[in-house]
């Protein structure tokens, strides 16, 4: 970018990917995050990628310790934090190893040469530095040393050596600011709040980040870098924010009790990626939110369903293993039919796996993960903000049809943020639930069927409508006790007909159109990079739509014929084609895979290429 | 238990249609009609009453209550109680659970309900043995225990339940037996408790463990192997029918516990202790008394409340909510939002 302004001084790109890179006590989040809401603010589109390690406090300064934080905005569409950045900070040699592959080339480097010392160069596994060979030639390079400037600038505040270093993210935040002329004052703001009872703190931050973007308009005197400005986007009027995955699902859960008109109840369990969502709802008591953190995953989820069972929404979230070990409780609510929401941020597996990466490797588990035949519905949120309106749809079944529901979304979604349309809750549908208060026939029938299949909803405490539920098969309509054949057969066959009759909104094509060549078929967090390769083939005139699943179980009723009107179709997942082995099965259809397990979302360059394939 | 407006029942208003399935003469009939003949004694509302369980013969007993109930899986009933509890705090809560359900598989759940002191009653009944899976030994069961698991005796040694209770922070230990007469009582004294109410009921399984607990449990006998517990009185065992001739002393040179020969009138001069059952070091000394050289304490072996976990939750609830607005469209633009007006985007292309 740095190359590309130099070279045509009159163009500004569309759109620019920055990565920030540290040491993971360097707080190079906190970066990425300021630096996203300055972005927003300032009206471009974006989408970023925070990408950490699972250790706290990892060993400062070694490769494993990298803590990263990619953006990318512009005055287009984004739709994914870029392939490769146009600018990587490196705040020491570790996190200029390990990113320095991404980075375009001609890209800009900026370095922190305080940094690199004898003893961080070996700690990367540096045998020269790579400021003093021709390593870094096929890159802009601008080194000098942060450290030293940021103790500086700080100086008149009195702070300890260790304590002045802490403000070098500010300092170099001051100077990402400046590059992108984006306004302080939201920053300012914020680290005033932050520091609301260390005013000292604050106003040592506010020096660094002032030091930084004065540092900027230096150095572009004397010619490294270039300041640029990245147009507003033109987006539909409304009022904005900026959402990550977890904040959208709470809310989403929030809004949903509130349609369904009942106080939620959430059971949690500490668990990388999900606790964010306990964290947000613990601070929401105010809208009817009791949360509960259990002992451990089972009885969290165990909580949740006695508190459903007790006529609240129960709520339970964890990922990958943490859900493995709800599976025997998620049975139960099957069984006893309670509304239930279990969300899964998914991760890298099996076992404890990959915590802080992303994949999307429980599909099987939230289909079919269950001992018997245990069908709930499954949905899938795409993006943050479409986290929110599913999130949303899960309360709805669960509560419309009795029957506990799971929401897939994952690490990425979970920690990634995107502006959003802040939505007007009055155009929300409501769907407040119902409880039997009075006696549904000659005596109480606590399993007789409405309609749509869902057993009534009674609350403990209502005047003489006592009765007894559990995990033991259930006679039809009294629900005592039966384990005989015939009665075995037809609620098996009432429990699953009851999930396969849950209504889905029709599928729709996110891009293209019904029949041709080409579908590309994705579900959760691929959404962005297949948006943008579909996006990029149609361009070039290729033939391929894009089709994007939100409701994984039950599938839409017109997915079958819709699928069968292209000649090919092609699964792009973080998996090893778990989809695309549903999408056979139910349809009959030749869906081909394409599959990545690196802990990293798919670059826009991987989809193109095979879609480029497919069609060839 | 919870304040309550009291109710007119009957023994009949608690029963259930179903038939019920233990095997005839198991000990678990007894326990079943103790608290049915309780209940309507506490002035207790079928309405506002829910049996929880596990996993086990004794996880059965909700079906045969006429009360709300659920019947949940092995082991984690006390967490389906506690979210029970905290969405309806005003819900009178037993819970029914086993010594596997609730100590071995459970182990976990009943030490955190314990701990957090949730408001509800805890029966754990304990029989030394698996029985609906056929006999296998648990983790209450004595060493050299003969099972299909450990055909030559089982050689894991066994945990104290009311020990474990006392260790995780229980408020309320009681202990009683199947076919005793005063079970009764120790039932009505846990739902008097406010807090998380643990009694172990010793439970007579006689397909599998048959009579493990005669020594101390047969009639024949039992005044000088069954220790009653009452506050403030002191504690004296033996025959009835010749009166009390022996007594729990403190061995203040060992600080253990001793029995002395006492009668209802020496009693004071030989040292007998009287039963404090808010001390908690006394009650350790209780639990842990063996049988054999001592009686079987039994009865309320400690009772001395602290508020309750739903207590909590509400007022943190409250106090977090506090002066806060539930307004969804607030909540959803809160932090630093922007505008965009109509056409003034600027298109870059």
């Amino acid at each position: 970018m740095a190359t590309q302004a130099a070279e045509t001084p009159t163009s500004t790109p569309d759109a620019v990917v920055v990565r920030f890179a540290g040491d993971s006590g360097d707080g190079m989040q906190l970066t990425g995050g300021q630096f996203t809401l300055s972005t927003a603010l300032a009206g471009n589109d974006l989408a970023t990628f925070p990408d950490f390690p699972a250790e706290i406090r990892a060993p400062q300064g070694t490769l494993f310790g990298v803590s990263a934080f990619q953006i990318n905005f512009g005055s287009r569409e984004i739709s994914t934090a870029g392939d490769a950045p146009d600018v990587l900070v490196a705040m020491n040699p570790a996190g200029l190893k390990v990113n320095l592959d991404a980075l375009k080339p001609g890209g800009l480097i900026i370095i922190d040469t305080g940094e690199f010392t004898k003893r961080n160069l070996d700690k990367a596994k540096y045998d020269v530095n790579p400021l003093e060979d021709d390593s870094l030639a096929k890159w802009d390079v601008l080194a000098f040393d942060i450290s030293a400037l940021t103790i500086e600038a700080v100086k008149p505040f009195g702070l300890g050596n260790k304590d002045a270093l802490r403000s070098k993210n500010m300092w170099t935040l001051g100077l990402a600011l400046w590059m992108f002329d984006r306004d302080r004052a939201p920053i300012e703001e914020w680290l005033k709040n932050k520091f609301k009872s260390k005013p000292e703190i604050a106003d040592a931050n506010i020096a660094a980040l002032n030091a930084g973007h004065a540092y900027g308009e230096t150095a572009e005197l004397a010619g490294p870098i270039k300041q640029m400005n990245i147009a507003a986007i033109e987006s539909e009027p409304g009022l904005y924010r900026t959402i990550t995955g977890a904040e959208a699902v709470s809310l989403g859960l929030v809004a949903g009790a509130q349609l369904a008109e009942l106080p939620m109840f959430f059971g949690g369990y500490p668990i990388t990626p999900a606790s964010a969502i306990l964290h947000h709802l613990a601070r929401l008591k105010e809208f009817g939110v009791t949360t509960f953190q259990a002992e451990d995953e089972i009885a969290a989820i165990c909580s949740a369903i006695g508190a459903s069972y007790a006529g609240q929404l129960g709520v339970t979230s964890s990922s990958g293993p943490g859900i493995a070990l709800k599976g025997e409780a998620m049975g139960l609510a099957i069984m006893t039919e309670l509304p239930l929401v279990i969300v899964n941020s998914q991760r890298g597996g099996p076992s404890t796996g990959l915590p802080t990466k992303t994949e999307q490797s429980d599909l099987y588990q939230a289909i079919y993960g269950r001992n018997g035949d245990a069908p709930l519905p499954v949905v899938s949120c795409s993006s943050p903000g479409d986290a929110f309106e599913t999130a949303i749809e899960a309360v709805r079944i669960a509560t419309t049809y009795m029957t506990p529901v799971m929401l897939l979304t994952d690490g990425y979604i979970a920690n990634a943020a995107e502006p959003w349309k802040v939505p007007d809750p009055d155009t929300f549908e409501p769907f407040p639930a119902k409880f039997l208060e009075e006696k549904n026939g000659e005596e109480l029938l606590p399993y007789k069927r409405d309609a749509k299949g869902a057993r009534p909803w009674i609350k403990p405490g209502t005047p003489d409508l006592m009765h007894r539920i559990g995990g033991i098969e259930k006679a039809v309509d009294t629900g005592h006790i039966d384990y005989a054949p015939d009665n075995h057969q037809a609620m098996t066959d009432a429990r699953v007909n009851k999930v396969l009759g849950v209504e889905v909104p029709d599928q729709e094509i996110a891009a293209g159109e019904a029949g041709g060549k080409l579908a590309v078929v994705g579900w959760g967090s691929t959404y962005g990079p297949i948006r943008r390769a579909v996006d990029n083939a149609r361009k070039k005139g290729l033939d391929v739509s894009h089709i994007h699943v939100r409701h994984i179980w039950p599938l839409p009723a017109n997915l079958g014929e819709l699928l069968k009107s292209y000649d090919k179709v092609l699964v792009p997942e973080m998996n090893t084609g778990q989809f695309k082995t549903v999408l056979r099965d139910q349809f009959l259809v030749d869906a081909q895979p394409l599959t990545k397990t690196s802990g990293q979302p798919f670059t826009i360059t991987e989809l193109d290429t095979a879609i480029e394939g497919a069609l060839a | 238990m919870n304040e309550m407006t009291k109710i007119e029942t009957t023994l009949k208003d608690w029963e259930t249609d179903q038939e019920v399935r233990w095997c005839p003469g198991c000990g678990d009939y007894a326990i079943l009609k103790a608290v049915q003949r309780t209940l309507p004694q506490l002035g207790a509302d079928p309405s506002n009453t829910c049996f929880i369980s596990g996993i086990g013969c004794s996880s059965r007993f909700p079906y045969y209550m006429e009360t709300y109930g659920f019947h949940t899986i092995h082991g984690r009933a006390p967490a389906v109680a506690t979210g029970v509890k905290l969405a309806n705090p005003d819900l009178d809560i037993w819970l029914v659970t086993g010594d596997g359900d609730g100590l071995s598989i459970g182990g976990n759940h009943m030490m955190h309900v314990l701990r957090r002191n949730v408001n509800m009653q805890i029966m754990l009944f304990n029989n030394e043995i698996y029985g609906l899976t056929k006999g296998q030994s648990s983790p209450t069961s004595r060493e050299g225990t003969k099972s299909p698991s450990t055909p030559i005796g089982s050689y894991d040694h066994p945990v104290n339940p009311c020990a474990f209770a006392l260790g995780s922070g229980a408020r309320f230990i009681g202990r009683g037996f199947d076919v005793s007469k005063n079970l009764p009582d120790v039932l009505k004294a846990a739902h008097a408790h406010q807090g998380a109410a643990f009694i172990e009921i010793f439970q007579n399984c006689i397909v599998y463990n048959k009579d493990v607990f005669n020594d101390f449990a047969a009639p024949k006998g039992a005044g000088d192997r069954q220790l009653w517990l009452k506050h403030g009185e002191p504690m004296l065992f033996g025959d009835p029918k010749t009166g009390f001739d022996k007594g729990i002393t403190l061995d203040r040179s060992t600080l253990t516990l001793k029995v002395v020969d006492a009668t209802e009138e020496n009693w004071e001069e030989a040292g007998v202790l009287v039963h404090d059952q808010t001390d908690r070091n006394l009650a350790h000394m209780l639990i842990e008394m063996p049988f054999g050289p001592f009686p079987m304490a039994l009865g309320v072996l400690y009772d001395d409340p602290r508020p309750t976990f739903e207590t909590a939750v509400i007022e943190e609830r409250a106090k977090s909510a506090a002066g806060k607005e539930a307004n969804l469209a607030k909540l959803l633009a809160k932090g630093q939002t922007w505008t965009v007006e109509a056409n003034e985007g600027h298109p870059t292309d």
